[in-house]
């Protein structure tokens, strides 16, 4: 029966190729649109680290003395904080972290330096966050005390300096220090660059840049300190710095610490733990409240950063109007077109088909629009994803179909079609076959 | 013309009419919001900068270990050596360029008042950059001064008049006092018409994309890589070229920052790209939704025509002109896209107030309503037309046939 109603439905979208065309192409567009917002969305509202973001947290207290507890506390820890927290080792596993911009070069090639980012981090970093190697490896926890002068690089650094070869145990000039090359990442591109996320509530819903590229070098935390003392940048402060970019003894908070905390006991005695921090420092005078330490998970803190940007937000919610314009539409035309088959529905029922035989019949011809709207509609949605890619925005090479993007596209269209098709189809089937049969 | 027998007719469609006119309805608020959306992006594009953008141009070095009064007085020699420039200042930021520090000022050394952002510029920086005083006066070679960490502990300052009328409102701002935190103490020794901060927009608002201060300092530690060339407009391109030439060859330990030194109309131009590209995909949006629409209307609007053919031969029969078939649709048009444009100014004040909520919007100018009113009714009439000519058509024999 199933192919049948197939074959009908084909033969009635041939029949009047105008209107069936001007359905087609309002699904395709209505699709198109939607879809390439939504891809851009579910790209950069996905969880980072599948599978283990439940289990990273990232502990907040309010060293500021001038602040109360009835405020959020600040973004980011002060030195001594982060510190103490670290070398507590309390959790499963944590990492300290911090970027600067420094001036970077190969000595051997004599080329003439460039400005990067390097990130500064402790040997957890790595399988906390389960960082792919090409080349080598991290750092040992005993490079962190130690103050190695060693570091992890990028793929994309390593590919400009040394052509993609293994460029372990070679020597990288960092400002005015040279460190060793024990590691060499593969392409690692998180989506947002999670770990450096802060400060979301005072981006002003601008928040493309969080979706930027991995820094290009990584070293020891403590090392980083040692070779870029002097670069480094506040989150904020709450009186002045001695020493501009020299933060460690300021008034300042500007590091990020991540935990990973592998069951609920664990969460439960970690905040308990930092909590018991704020007040032994408040007991100690360094704080002058203690009452307002966090810790969200990681998912929870990129939602309070609010990381996708204002501007994709609103793209979707426009192109799902639009999308729902494009419904009513397709209502329209389809009630247009099935009770312009009046007659040919009166024949039928009058030779005996059901009203749900005709229901189903209806039903399947909005399917098959909704397929082909689709199938246009994927047409449209690559197009409009190779546009995102034009765009200079940080997340721009992100914007690709993925697998369950590519099938929703489907989804979307045919639940579109069948949901346009279940009012024109209950009003087809109730046509009263004797009048039509009069008429005819 | 007589509405009864039109609205009688439609009450016979219902459900058809009903949606005609819900697609109107979204069409309409969407469209309003769009257009509202399209309008503030583009008058934030057109800020005025306070600058003389096209005869500007910046040169960033990053040299983090270098001698920076050595370093100053290198560079700046070798970029005034550039034939074309006619004067050369160091700065530490340019409108549209990176943000430089921006800090919340208090009057009572207690409340916030606002956060502007801090422009620093060493002699003849006013000058270069082209600011024009509304009121006061310049200033003096001795408030140029070096400081450790930031500015000078006294230091007098202009600020735009929109920030003056936020920290003194209704008040003359001259001569008045403000503090960043308790160290830092600012004189208003004079209010500038305009000054754009580097990073306009956002949802901080239209209104603190002014909100600027202007501190002289002297080149030095705290201000040192960042300088502002001046050259005629027609020249700029050329100078730019040779000055990033010259300042690498001047200090050859430090690097040029390519993607800030550029000229400001570039620069302008590269940090409202995002916006342009929001106002392109709204028209964009605005385009298929109108066309979307129309073309609902073209099918709806054949079927029924094609439905009534019998009883359209059967007026022309009895006597109806072409013109009155061709007027029985455009009004019936009208009236259904009238309900549709009722329900959508409705929904369209209040999907911005759900935007105001969300994208701290202002609110929707009422002059939107009318305006998208008309354009739907116009897309109303042009969509039937087609149809309604073909009813016109519609030969009074009709009428005698398969009775």
């Amino acid at each position: 029966m199933f192919a049948y109603y197939l074959d009908l439905a084909f033969r009635s979208l041939r029949r009047n190729t105008m209107l069936t065309a001007l359905m087609v192409l309002a699904i395709a567009v209505g699709i198109g649109a939607s879809m390439t917002t939504l891809t851009v969305t579910h790209l950069l509202s996905g969880d980072p680290l599948p599978g283990r973001s439940q289990h990273i947290f990232y502990p907040q207290m309010d060293p500021d003395p001038k602040r109360t507890d009835d405020k959020e506390p600040y973004d980011k820890l002060d030195y001594q904080s982060a510190v103490d927290l670290w070398s507590a080792h309390r959790a499963d596993r944590q990492a300290i972290v911090v970027d600067s911009r420094l001036k970077l070069s190969d000595p051997a090639s004599g080329a003439p330096p460039i400005m990067s980012m390097m990130l500064s981090t402790t040997a957890d970093f790595f399988p906390m966050f389960d960082v792919p190697f090409q080349y080598g490896g991290a750092w040992s926890a005993q490079d962190d005390v130690s103050r190695a002068r060693v570091a992890v690089i990028s793929a994309d650094l390593n590919q400009k300096l040394f052509g993609g070869a293994n460029s372990v145990g070679r020597t990288l000039r960092l400002r005015n220090s040279n460190v060793r090359i024990v590691g060499v990442l593969k392409p690692w591109r998180p989506s947002p660059q999670f770990y450096m996320v802060a400060g979301g509530r005072f981006s002003n819903g601008d928040t493309a840049d969080y979706y930027g590229k991995t820094e290009d070098v990584i070293t020891p935390f403590f090392t980083g300190l040692e070779i870029n003392d002097g670069s480094f940048w506040q989150f904020t402060c709450w009186s002045l710095p001695a020493r501009m970019g020299h933060l460690q003894d300021a008034p300042c908070v500007w590091l990020g610490l991540w935990v990973q905390l592998d069951n609920a006991a664990k969460v439960a005695d970690y905040r308990r733990f930092v909590a018991d921090y704020a007040a032994q420092q408040k007991t100690l005078g360094r704080f002058t409240h203690a009452g307002n330490t966090r810790m969200r998970s990681l998912m929870e803190w990129l939602d309070f950063n609010g990381v996708v940007p204002s501007d994709v937000r609103l793209q979707t919610w426009l192109s799902f109007a639009f999308l729902t314009i494009c419904l009513f539409n397709t209502v329209g035309l389809l009630l247009a077109k099935f009770l312009r088959r009046s007659g040919e529905i009166g024949v039928r029922r009058a030779l005996g088909a059901s009203r749900a035989a005709v229901f189903a019949q209806c039903m399947v011809e909005s399917a098959v629009i909704g397929l082909i709207g689709g199938l246009f509609g994927l047409l449209l949605t690559l197009l409009g994803l190779w546009l995102v890619r034009q765009q200079p925005v940080a997340y721009a090479d992100l914007a690709r179909l993925d697998v369950p993007m590519f099938l929703l596209t489907f989804v979307l269209a045919v639940g579109t079609s069948v949901l346009a098709g279940v009012l024109p189809a209950l009003r087809a089937c109730r046509v009263a076959p004797a009048w039509q049969l009069k008429t005819l | 013309m007589d509405f009864a027998p039109i609205l009688a007719a439609l009450r016979r469609h219902r459900t058809a009419t009903l949606l005609i006119a819900l697609e109107i309805a979204l069409a309409c608020a969407v469209l309003c919001n769009a257009c509202f959306l399209i309008a503030s992006r583009i008058g934030l594009m057109q800020i005025e900068s306070g600058v003389d953008e096209s005869s500007l141009a910046r040169i960033k070095l990053d040299c983090d270990d270098c001698n920076s009064t050595d370093l100053n007085a290198r560079v700046m020699a070798a970029l005034r050596a550039v034939p074309g420039v006619q004067s050369v200042a160091a700065v530490n930021t340019l409108p549209f360029g990176e943000r430089a520090g921006d800090n919340g000022v208090t009057i009572d050394r207690e409340h916030y008042v606002a956060v502007p952002h801090f422009y620093l510029g060493g002699p003849g920086a006013a000058e270069t950059l082209g600011l024009h005083l509304a009121e006061g006066q310049p200033f003096q070679p001795e408030d140029f001064r070096t400081g450790d960490v930031w500015v000078p502990a006294d230091t007098p300052v202009w600020i735009s008049r929109t920030l003056a009328e936020k920290l003194w409102p209704g008040q003359s701002a001259l001569g008045k006092e403000f503090w960043v935190t308790d160290k830092f103490h600012f004189r208003v020794v004079g209010v500038l018409a305009h000054l754009v901060r580097p990073d306009p927009g956002g949802t901080r608002g239209s209104g603190a994309a002014e909100w600027s201060v202007f501190a002289p300092m002297a080149p030095g530690k705290v201000l040192n890589g960042t300088y502002a060339i001046r050259a005629a407009p027609a020249d700029l391109q050329r100078v730019l070229r040779e000055a990033r030439e010259v300042a690498q060859k001047a200090a050859p330990e430090a690097v040029l920052d390519l993607t800030q030194s550029r000229t400001v109309s570039d620069l302008r131009s590269d940090f409202f790209r995002p916006s342009r590209i929001m106002a392109g995909m709204l028209v964009g949006v605005i385009v298929a939704l109108l066309l979307v629409t129309a073309l609902g209307i073209v099918g709806l609007a054949s079927f029924w025509v094609q439905q009534r053919r019998k009883q359209i031969g059967i007026r022309r029969a009895i006597g109806a002109t072409r013109q009155d078939i061709l007027r029985y649709f455009q009004t019936e048009n009208f009236l259904i896209v009238s309900g549709g444009i009722v329900v959508g100014l409705v929904m369209a004040v209040v999907l911005n107030i759900v935007l105001m909520k969300f994208y701290e919007l202002p609110r929707l100018p009422v002059a939107y309503l009318p305006i998208s009113a008309v354009v739907l009714w116009l897309l109303g009439q042009l969509a039937v037309l087609g149809p309604a000519l073909r009813a016109a058509a519609v030969p009074p024999v009709v009428a005698t046939r398969s009775v």
